[in-house]
């Protein structure tokens, strides 16, 4: 009898049939994503997602009798008022009665299942892309990395690989015969209990046989320098495109808490995007009130700050941010503006100016989303400033958010890979 | 009997623990019930592995299908919700018999699965003639590796979509993919082989010069005629009419690769493998139910496990063998744990205490003394149709209060055909066995004809029995697999049994 411990075997045994499942009823699993994400926080995404699809095109078909022709007779247990020859009036449909045979699946409607965070969050950005990423110097663009190449004889302490080490140890060990140290306690233990017993001749015998074994292992040491092996790398160059994405979001006062959570949402959405789908896009963080400042992430997401408005405090700054930082040549730029669309009406042809002249021609994309309370759908003061930018920029888009479920949706439209972007 | 040591107190467990329970139970099974086992290997596993072992249907080693994710899935999401927990254990039917245990189980769990699983179960597998001959115990896991490599290698080679589809197809013919009656045929490979040589032969004695010859006219009618008789000959090389379609398919769909019928021959021994089990579930469950009960109890009066662990075992195997009555919410058909060890309680019954009644139904065991040697026989050479046709008595068709329904579809009302009274146990026990009878409760769907030369249709017959027909939508379904397979079109009748009348005329075509 054996008892084999194999709670330490690999789990995830399923994981094939499990992809092997997904890939299957893809069509249905993204229609149910798009489905589930109405009305869903963004911080609900931490966890797995349940969602059910369809149950019809997942049935195995076979032939099987149908349950509600035919004669058919069961046997019940359980018997309490039922003499020979009552009349009981069939059940409307066939469920209850426990008729057998009904193979499982058939019953069910939809088939409900949990998809994890990761698999859920691929779902949702399947489709999604930064528009217009073809830019400039993409040879010239690379950044190497480091992967592992085998070892070497020689390199930096840090880097020595101990089991390669150790198994080479081992068989120099073994080949040239170095005596074991346990062999050594044994023999001496050994003339212990000779010398105990008196045997004299017995005892030098293994007198001399220690004494070699100790010249032996001095003259083979535990561990040699050609024992020693180190880790290698190699540097490999890799292109890749550069991205700068800027999130501008206004905090002034006319801003309430609701809709800066709102924008926050939003750009936490991005973020999620940006971190899983391009590895090489750096983030630029601006607030602003009457003036604007780069902030870091935790501040931006997470800091108070009041006051009046001027939007094109924010645009100045981030026209600044990229003369400074980000050469047009080498960069791909993109923006997004987050706003309740209030403004001082004297700055709007400045901001106008600077969006159009400095920074569209500038940008692949520039997205501008405004939250609002739903009293004036569209009629805020950027809302309608922006509206002539619409029709003589390509790479320019609006979209409104009032509630917290639409931004999900908001967020596919403004993303959406080629030709399903709408604009307005 | 000898007073010995506890085994254990409380639920704690280790590996050590295992080994001594294992041996405890094995004197007991051994040496007191005499049970014949397979050697015994336990292996411990998690939650999470338990459920990756539902999904691939309880086999420890299984090939890839989306199937098997789906299943995965749904137990995944039932077990998180807590709808549903887990088997205590899974046993596969194997030489060595492995039986998987959860790590979560208390002492007193582990013992009771021991007991039911390693000799339960086992002694069943291995004694049981139609699992003695229809599997191969020592082959089952070299078999099942061979699958899931062959399919791993299909898939790299051809494409997942190939693969899958074809899958898709073979396990919805799974149920029509055993051999009911028919001996093991010649193998496949064999089969192959023969054709090989033969090929081998005539390419090898080819003489280009015979092609000169000359012809005459009779011989030219008699090439049409050798034709004619080759037909003939392939037809009854065809052995229609054929029951077992998967494998029908696998040997003579025209248009079938190599591989795709040896994938086809991978799923119909899996279905075959399968076969005993389902005919036996009840009988299994039963008799493993019955020996951990019988355990449990002897280990309790020996003094090896303590009261405590005695009403834990109580409390789960009332739960196990509980028989909701068929108006009970909780109600879904007849439990196989509650009936097949009531059947085996009773048989004990008749065995040691019989009452006149009992004399004159089963005059050959009534008070024969031996219960375990009688149950031992009855584990060996019934099937749960055959077993309750044998042995289910008036005594427990009263206290299970059991009653015939029938349903016929010319009448808008059900009638109470029997109940458990003098008139009526017979026909109850002939009832409740058919229910059992799986050649009886699945559609008999055979091939009737396959032209190889013609028009290449198959032609495929339901034996209607009872008015039960086919349910539509998935036969439609089920029939654009096999339409799919055979290349061809298919045609299916549905006659009647017994009459011969068709009913229903039903044709498909292969959609790629």
């Amino acid at each position: 009898m054996h008892v084999i411990d194999r709670r330490k075997n690999p789990k995830s045994k399923s994981l094939g049939n499990r992809q092997r499942f997904l890939r299957r009823m893809n069509w249905h699993i993204r229609e149910a994503v798009k489905q589930s994400i109405r009305g869903r926080d963004i911080a609900d995404l931490e966890g797995g997602q349940e969602i059910s699809i369809d149950s019809k095109d997942l049935q195995e078909p076979t032939f099987h009798h149908d349950g509600q022709k035919g004669d058919r007779e069961f046997v019940l247990p359980g018997n309490r008022e039922y003499r020979l020859g009552d009349k009981i009036p069939k059940p409307k449909s066939d469920g209850g009665s426990g008729s057998g045979g009904s193979p499982d699946g058939d019953s069910e409607d939809d088939f409900a299942f949990v998809l994890s965070s990761d698999e859920f969050l691929n779902y949702f950005f399947e489709d999604l892309e930064l528009p217009n990423l073809a830019k400039k110097k993409l040879k010239s663009m690379v950044s190497p990395a480091r992967v592992r190449a085998g070892y070497s004889k020689d390199g930096a302490p840090q880097r020595m690989n101990l089991k390669q080490t150790m198994r080479r140890s081992l068989s120099r060990r073994i080949a040239l015969g170095r005596p074991s140290k346990s062999e050594c306690e044994r023999l001496q233990s050994e003339l212990e209990e000779a010398i105990q017993c008196g045997n004299e001749a017995e005892a030098d015998r293994i007198r001399d046989l220690l004494s070699s074994m100790r010249v032996r292992m001095q003259r083979v040491p535990f561990l040699d320098t050609v024992d020693l092996r180190y880790s290698r790398f190699e540097q490999i160059p890799r292109p890749t495109t550069q991205a700068v994405m800027f999130c501008l979001m206004d905090t002034s006062a006319s801003m309430t808490e609701d809709l800066k959570d709102l924008a926050k949402r939003f750009y936490m959405l991005l973020h999620l995007f940006l971190k899983r789908h391009y590895r090489a896009v750096e983030m630029v963080f601006i607030r602003h009130t009457y003036t604007a400042a780069e902030v870091d992430e935790d501040t931006f997401f997470h800091g108070r700050d009041s006051g009046g408005t001027i939007v094109s405090s924010a645009l100045e700054e981030m026209v600044n941010v990229i003369k400074a930082r980000y050469p047009v040549e080498d960069w791909n730029i993109y923006a997004a503006q987050a706003s309740d669309g209030h403004n001082f009406d004297y700055d709007m042809p400045l901001t106008l100016q600077l969006l159009e002249q400095e920074i569209l021609p500038l940008c692949q994309y520039y997205a501008y989303i405004e939250v609002g309370d739903d009293i004036f759908p569209g009629g805020s003061v950027l809302w309608e400033g922006y509206t002539s930018v619409i029709q003589r920029h390509k790479n320019f888009s609006r979209a409104e958010v009032i509630e917290a479920s639409e931004i999900f949706s908001v967020f596919h439209d403004l993303f959406a890979s080629d030709g399903v972007r709408s604009h307005g | 009997m000898a007073n010995r040591s506890l085994l254990y107190t409380g639920s704690e467990w280790d590996f050590d623990l295992l080994r001594h329970v294992h041996d405890a139970v094995e004197e007991i099974a051994v040496e007191e019930l005499e049970l014949d086992v397979y050697r015994n290997q336990l292996e411990v596993i998690t939650s999470e592995q338990m459920l990756d072992a539902y999904a691939a249907i309880g086999m420890p080693l299984m090939y890839r299908h989306w199937s098997f994710g789906k299943r995965f899935v749904r137990e995944e999401l039932l077990y998180r919700k807590g709808a549903q927990s887990l088997a205590y254990e899974l046993v596969i039917n194997s030489d060595p018999c492995v039986s998987y245990i959860m790590e979560e189980n208390t002492a007193t769990m582990q013992t009771l699965v021991i007991a039911h699983a390693a000799f339960g179960h086992n002694h069943f597998f291995k004694n049981n003639h139609l699992f003695r001959q229809w599997t191969r115990a020592d082959r089952v896991l070299d078999e099942l590796t061979y699958a899931k490599n062959y399919l791993a290698e299909c898939e790299e080679r051809y494409g997942f979509e190939a693969v899958e589809s074809l899958l898709d197809a073979a396990h919805a013919l799974m149920p029509q993919g055993v051999d009911r009656y028919a001996p093991k045929r010649q193998s496949a490979s064999a089969k192959q082989e023969k054709v090989k040589a033969r090929r081998e032969h005539l390419e090898a004695t080819y003489n280009d010069l015979y092609r000169t010859l000359p012809t005459a006219p009779e011989s030219r009618h008699q090439a049409a005629k050798d034709e004619e008789n080759d037909i003939e000959l392939e037809r009854t090389a065809l052995e229609l009419p054929q029951d077992n379609l998967l494998a029908f398919l696998a040997a003579h769909a025209p248009k079938l690769k190599d591989w795709q019928r040896e994938v086809l021959e991978i799923v119909r021994r899996l279905a075959q493998y399968f076969y005993p089990q389902r005919q036996t579930k009840m009988m299994n469950e039963g008799c493993a139910t019955f020996i951990h009960y019988e355990i449990m109890n002897r280990l309790y009066e020996r003094g090896q496990i303590d009261e405590g662990a005695m009403l834990e075992f109580l409390h789960m195997h009332s739960a196990v063998v509980s028989q909701p009555s068929y108006d009970s919410r909780g109600f879904s058909g007849m439990n196989p744990y509650a009936l097949g060890f009531a059947m085996m309680r009773d048989i004990q019954r008749i065995c040691e205490s019989p009452t006149k009644e009992d004399h004159d139904w089963f005059p050959e065991i009534a008070g024969s003394g031996d219960a375990i040697a009688t149950l031992r026989t009855a584990w060996a050479e019934y099937r749960d149709e055959s077993f309750v046709l044998q042995f289910l008595s008036p005594h427990l068709m009263r206290e299970m209060r059991l009653f015939l329904v029938s349903s016929r579809a010319s009448s808008a009302v059900m009638t109470v055909d029997a109940i458990h009274d003098e008139s009526g146990y017979h026909e109850l026990r002939r009832h409740l066995a058919s229910q059992y009878d799986l050649s009886k409760q699945e559609p008999h769907i055979e091939v009737l004809d396959a032209d190889l030369k013609g028009n290449r249709r198959l032609v495929l017959n339901h034996r209607v029995r009872d008015g039960k027909f086919l349910e539509k939508e998935q036969r439609l379904r089920t029939m654009r697999h096999v339409a799919n397979l055979w290349g061809y079109r298919v045609r299916m009748f549905e006659t009647d049994e017994e009459t011969g009348v068709t009913f229903d005329d039903f044709d498909t075509v292969p959609m790629p």
